[in-house]
């Protein structure tokens, strides 16, 4: 993985120095609230319901072992004795003191993290595949890329006051599990017929208020010019991007409102530019940040085989594990292990100190010292022998890590919500418990097969309800919660917003709505591979609105 | 007119807090000062002005409240939740509303 240079420690420690002035400050009173509030926020640091919240970033999702101790250790000193990963492949601390935040900052530059740009109107953390450098139908790597933008991006003094936050997402395979359609820009590396590797271009997806699907504005742009194409894009729409109205300031609006021929037009007029300026990458600098990112040496263990058939028929709950955690590797000897932070019941996305603590001894005892954070607020371990597959998930079993439920329906992915968050309407997690709870029993998940819910509890969508297979978003109505289900959403490479299904559920009546939606699936489906998504753009909404709402009322 | 208390988070840590008669800022809502009428809410109004410029806490509200059988409750649940705490049982430590967060 990347380390940092001398320039790298210089930058974060100035900038851990210069926070712990203003905290200073701010805490002695010479520094008001207002003058205060976008400084904390450049660092991380808001204020939510009952405490501040750090938000430290995790550059697209990649930590080794002493990293993940680092922000166990932040957990258990600084905190109640857990952390929140998040959909940005980031990780959230819900009671850090004001007063503590430089100290933190400083033990996180100690282990080279920090928390710049997780706020604010900025190019945010740049997100990639979970499953990079491992996956077997990838292309290339997409980390050395996603770094490169990182470095790039990193208080950019013309990108750092945007009309609004803006993300970035790179995937290198022909999956996409970086969700890159719903980002503001979205990289899909990929060869062209002479063997050289560049990326389509997609721009102007997001969620929110607005969710739009992103549009293709360049089919392959050569690696090098990945920074020049990029700046052109951030250039035309810091200019015309609307600044008068937050809710129509992201890309996504300006692509719309502009349309995307204009837009691409524009972009490319900008980036004629800039294509052979100091931007144009060498081939020296992606080769010198590639070689970070080289992956492990992976010796041959088929011994491996043998042994995983072996256990699975020893231990039905380890064949379950394997069958549903662990993905194929590019190396036939290997596994990509998915930890689940799903247990059944559980809080999705969290996780204490002692569970990340163990986390890291399990990767560097068997997954050479790398971890991965999903978007799906999972953990994985990208690089795991299938010989060590067992000895790992002993391990995993003693701390409550070994939920086999990767990608079925409680594999849940849900924000704070109204639990903690400020901005929130009604509450997500104790609805992603119920439905955990009730659709948990293993039997029952494997009948229901892939199957994706995603519950946001404010019309901003941190819990991506929008690309859900099912989406569940909270409102406010008349001072209580209300549920609006949405269908057939998609964050792959066939991406899709959901539809809204009809009138919302009180909560005591969402999780029966979401069972008739599964029941009516099972009722339909040609055969069980035939997946829930697949199902519902088969035969559209209507049978799932006749089973909620009654035939008669739904057409009316 | 529904009751009112003065609400905020403390600075130095974030921490939801109430203000009580003698003019403290208090973490447990019932011990909150209840302003049952116009004057009152003014008061707790020019209160929390003065808290800010202060510096003691931020992101000062008046929020409203019932009183049922001795109890106070805000009628948002946005403000039940952060006087009550989080509704789920997030870590060993979290006692909800039989006292403060216990480190384990």
């Amino acid at each position: 993985m990347y380390r940092y240079d001398e320039f790298d420690h210089a930058f974060v420690s100035e900038r851990v120095a210069q926070f712990r002035d203003q905290v200073g400050r701010r805490l002695s009173g010479e520094l008001a609230e207002d003058a205060f509030k976008p400084l904390r926020l450049m660092n991380g640091v808001y204020l939510q319901l009952h405490a501040y919240m750090l938000r430290v970033a995790i550059p697209y999702g990649t930590l080794n072992s002493k990293q993940l101790r680092m922000l166990a250790h932040i957990a258990r000193k600084y905190d109640r004795g857990y952390g929140h990963f998040t959909t940005r492949q980031n990780i959230q601390y819900n009671w850090p003191r004001l007063a503590d935040t430089p100290d933190i900052l400083a033990e996180l530059a100690s282990v080279e993290m920090h928390a710049l740009q997780t706020s604010g109107n900025c190019i945010r953390n740049v997100t990639a595949d979970h499953f990079a450098g491992a996956a077997a139908d990838e292309v290339a790597d997409p980390r050395p890329y996603a770094e490169i933008l990182r470095q790039w991006s990193s208080v950019h003094p013309e990108f750092s006051f945007l009309p609004r936050k803006f993300k970035i997402a790179v995937t290198g395979a022909e999956r996409d599990r970086a969700a890159i359609q719903v980002h503001d820009i979205g990289l899909h590396l990929k060869k062209n017929e002479a063997g050289e590797i560049g990326f389509a271009v997609y721009v102007g997806g997001g969620q929110g208020r607005t969710p739009m699907i992103a549009k293709k504005i360049r089919d392959f742009l050569p690696e090098e010019d990945l920074l020049s194409y990029t700046t052109a894009i951030m250039r035309v729409y810091n200019l015309h991007g609307r600044r008068d109205n937050k809710y129509k300031a992201r890309i996504k609006i300006l692509v719309h409102e502009t349309g995307v021929e204009e837009l691409a037009g524009q972009v490319e007029q900008e980036f004629l530019q800039l294509k052979d300026s100091e931007l144009k990458l060498p081939d020296a600098d992606i080769a010198a940040i590639t070689a970070y990112f080289a992956p492990p040496e992976l010796k041959n263990r088929p011994e491996g085989w043998e042994a995983l058939a072996r256990w699975k028929k020893a231990d039905a709950g380890f064949a379950r594990w394997v069958d549903q955690n662990v993905a194929p590797h590019k190396h036939p000897d290997y596994g990509m292990v998915t930890v689940s932070l799903k247990p059944i019941g559980g809080i999705p996305g969290d996780a204490s100190d002692k569970q990340m603590d163990a986390v890291a001894d399990l990767a560097e005892e068997f997954a050479f010292d790398e971890i991965r954070v999903s978007h799906e607020q999972n953990l994985i371990l990208p690089h795991v022998a299938l010989a060590d597959l067992e000895p790992l998930y002993r391990g995993l079993l003693a701390h409550g890590l070994e939920t086999a439920n990767a990608g079925l329906i409680t594999d849940i992915i849900a924000c704070p919500g109204l639990d903690y968050c400020a901005l929130a309407n009604a509450r997500s997690i104790p609805l992603a418990q119920e439905l955990s709870t009730r659709f948990g029993a293993a039997e029952r998940q494997a009948e229901i097969g892939e199957l994706k819910i995603k519950i946001s509890g404010c019309i901003n969508a941190c819990g991506h309800h929008h690309v859900g297979h099912i989406g569940l978003l909270g409102v406010e109505k008349k001072g209580a919660e209300l549920y609006q289900i949405t269908l057939g959403g998609s964050g792959d490479e066939n991406s899709s917003i959901g539809e809204i299904i009809g009138r919302g559920f009180e909560p005591e009546k969402v999780t029966d709505a979401v069972e008739t939606i599964v029941d009516t699936y099972l009722g339909l489906r040609l055969e069980q591979s035939e997946t829930f998504l697949e199902a519902y753009r088969r035969v559209g909404p209507q049978p799932f609105k006749d089973a909620l709402y009654g035939a008669t009322q739904a057409a009316a | 007119m529904s009751d009112k208390v003065l609400t905020a988070n403390r600075l130095s840590d974030g921490i939801s807090v109430w203000l009580d008669a003698s003019g403290q800022w208090v973490e447990n809502l019932q011990d909150a000062f209840v302003a049952r009428h116009a004057e009152a809410v003014a008061a707790l109004e020019a209160s929390g002005k003065a808290a800010v410029a202060d510096n003691k806490v931020v992101d000062v509200n008046v929020i409203e409240i019932e009183e049922k059988d001795g109890v106070l409750r805000p009628l948002r649940l946005r403000e039940r939740i952060r006087a009550e705490g989080p509704t789920i049982d997030y870590a060993p430590g979290y006692r909800g509303l039989l006292g403060p967060f216990e480190a384990a």
